[in-house]
């Protein structure tokens, strides 16, 4: 059975309208699960109709289908919360690479291929290759793989511009180039340079930027579709990719808000690789003052209000559990518990609710920054599990600070403070934290799911 | 000329679409707008359909689309788990 081109052409409107109206519903906590049904509906229709247009010889495509098929549920299904971050990074460059074979094998397949075409296939195995391996150093760097901290050397700057200059400058000659033989030359140079560049870039970033990291190698892979789609001429790879594309520039963007940073800081100023000693603070830091599980007990014992503050290191820890069942004892005990999260918490968009809602954290104890800092001053207890940067009071009160102006919690308004931390080193943006020299603060050393369970411990007593 | 007029509009559309997402939400929508992303199978399945004969457009062919097809299944199987449990929350508070 063939389709007519007109059915084609109203199945792919369709899953158009499947795509907007799912990606709406993914913005409302309400409907956001049916949204992504609505969105996956949309996919089964443009797969369907893409299969019945043009009597598909279905043998090799099976193949394919079953190899993704197997390996993205398997994935899915297996990866632990904690991980989330690298599978997301993994999925991406997925998307980016198949955009890059997509428009390599069009041109292998087409015969006097127009300019445009050339262009739109030029562009797409660019933004494709820098997607892809972007993403696999984001993966790498996510999973611990790779050092968290920025790869920086000299002169860096000036081999990414001769980088991107060559790709612009073979994608023209790869447009221009009346023979065939020379393009496929020139098209693999073009590929390879978007490989090293995505390489580059992504391994000049430290590990507390990843959130806006992510976001950007999402956008780009929905630009990268696009742009398949422009060499296929298909308007619903147009359409969707551009809808991901820019719903990736929207994160990217709330990301950059929530460090109070412009995305070509993010991208260029290898933030996070200075030194502790070299960034400012180092001499006015006081002393340092511990406390012990038995301590903490007694003051929790009695606090009226705890807010609760996680960061990466209760995702590395894998905390989330025993925090959770330390809320709920506090909670039972009479305190109100409260869940402070900051939006670029983390390693990637959302990182901590995720986390937090896998450990059933009931909804209403969740609050955004915005909500907290008000009445943080009125807080008994605040406790701080793995979060460092976005603790920092350098962001409001130090202008030498790197951080300077960024928003943080104002953990240390609260009566006290506890700190979580495993050992004195400076947090990823390698920057040193003057909460843990305050009068009102108490660090608590060790591995953060030790620490929660020590306490409800003490509790159960 | 088309095409273009089309991308630009869908940019705008996305924008004007989700230009508030509460925090909660964030991995969601971008693992969800990851998985529409795999639209691009679209492009991999027909490539594939003008294969002949030729072993290297056989091997890039099934590679686009299985790659497409891991984002794909994996974005939207991945999404969803995170938003059951999102729901599973709600669901216990009341």
């Amino acid at each position: 059975m063939i389709l007519p081109i007109e059915l084609v052409d109203l199945g792919y409107i369709i899953a158009s309208i499947l795509f907007i109206y799912g990606l709406k519903m993914l913005s409302q906590p309400t409907k956001a699960r049916l949204g992504n049904g609505v969105s996956f509906l949309g996919m089964l229709v443009a797969i369907v109709v893409t299969l019945l247009s043009q009597g598909l010889d279905f043998s090799w495509i099976i193949v394919g289908v079953v190899i993704g098929s197997l390996l993205g549920l398997v994935s899915a299904l297996k990866v632990k919360m904690t991980a989330m971050p690298e599978m997301v990074a993994l999925f991406n460059g997925s998307g980016g690479l198949a955009s890059v074979l997509v428009g390599y094998i069009s041109f292998h397949q087409g015969a006097d291929m127009s300019t445009a075409s050339l262009i739109a296939i030029g562009v797409t195995v660019v933004i494709g290759g820098v997607c892809f391996s972007g993403s696999l150093v984001a993966f790498g760097k996510l999973a611990e793989k790779l050092t968290d901290k920025p790869v920086l050397f000299t002169g860096q700057q000036v081999v990414n511009v001769l980088i991107l200059l060559g790709i612009v400058v073979g994608t023209v000659l790869f447009v221009i180039s009346p023979s065939v033989e020379n393009q496929y030359l020139i098209i693999y140079g073009v590929i390879f340079l978007a490989l090293v560049l995505g390489i580059m870039s992504v391994l000049a970033i430290g590990g507390a930027d990843m959130p806006v990291v992510i976001a950007l190698l999402n956008s780009y892979s929905g630009l990268a579709a696009c742009g398949a789609g422009f060499v296929i001429v298909n308007k619903v790879l147009i359409v969707s990719g551009a809808l991901v594309g820019a719903s990736g520039l929207i994160l990217t963007n709330i990301m950059c808000k929530g460090m109070n940073r412009s995305l070509a800081n993010v991208l260029f100023s290898g933030f996070g690789s200075a030194t502790p000693a070299a960034s400012g603070g180092g001499s006015e830091q006081g002393e340092v003052r511990a406390s012990s599980l038995q301590d903490v007990y007694y003051v929790l014992e009695a606090a009226r209000s705890v807010v609760l503050v996680p960061g990466y290191g209760m995702a590395v820890a894998q905390a989330q559990h025993a925090v959770r069942e330390l809320g709920d004892i506090l909670e039972a005990n009479g305190t109100e518990v409260k869940y402070a999260i900051h939006p670029v918490a983390g390693r990637m968009p959302g990182h901590m609710n995720v986390l937090l809602a896998e450990a059933n954290v009931p909804y209403e104890q969740l609050f955004e920054m915005d909500d907290v800092n008000p009445t943080i001053n009125t807080v008994d207890v605040c406790i701080v599990i793995g979060a460092n940067d976005v603790v920092n009071p350098s962001a409001r009160e130090d202008k030498s600070s790197p951080i300077y102006g960024m928003p943080i919690i104002n953990v240390d308004y609260a009566r006290t403070v506890y700190v979580l931390k495993r050992s004195m080193n400076a947090g990823f943006a390698g920057i040193q934290n003057p909460l843990f020299f305050k009068e009102n603060t108490r660090m608590v050393f060790g591995d953060a799911k030790a620490t929660m369970q020590g306490l409800i411990a003490e509790f159960k007593e | 000329m088309l095409l273009i007029f089309v991308f630009v509009l869908s940019i705008f559309l996305g924008v004007e679409l989700i230009s508030k997402v509460p925090s909660q939400l964030h991995t969601p929508l971008m693992s969800g707008s990851n998985a529409i992303s795999g639209i691009t199978i679209v492009g991999a399945l027909l490539a594939l359909n003008h294969v002949t004969n030729d072993t290297l457009s056989i091997v890039i062919g099934v590679a686009a689309v299985a790659f497409a097809t891991i984002n794909v299944v994996g974005g939207y199987a991945v999404t969803d788990r995170m938003l059951a449990m999102f729901k599973k929350k709600v669901k216990v508070e009341k």
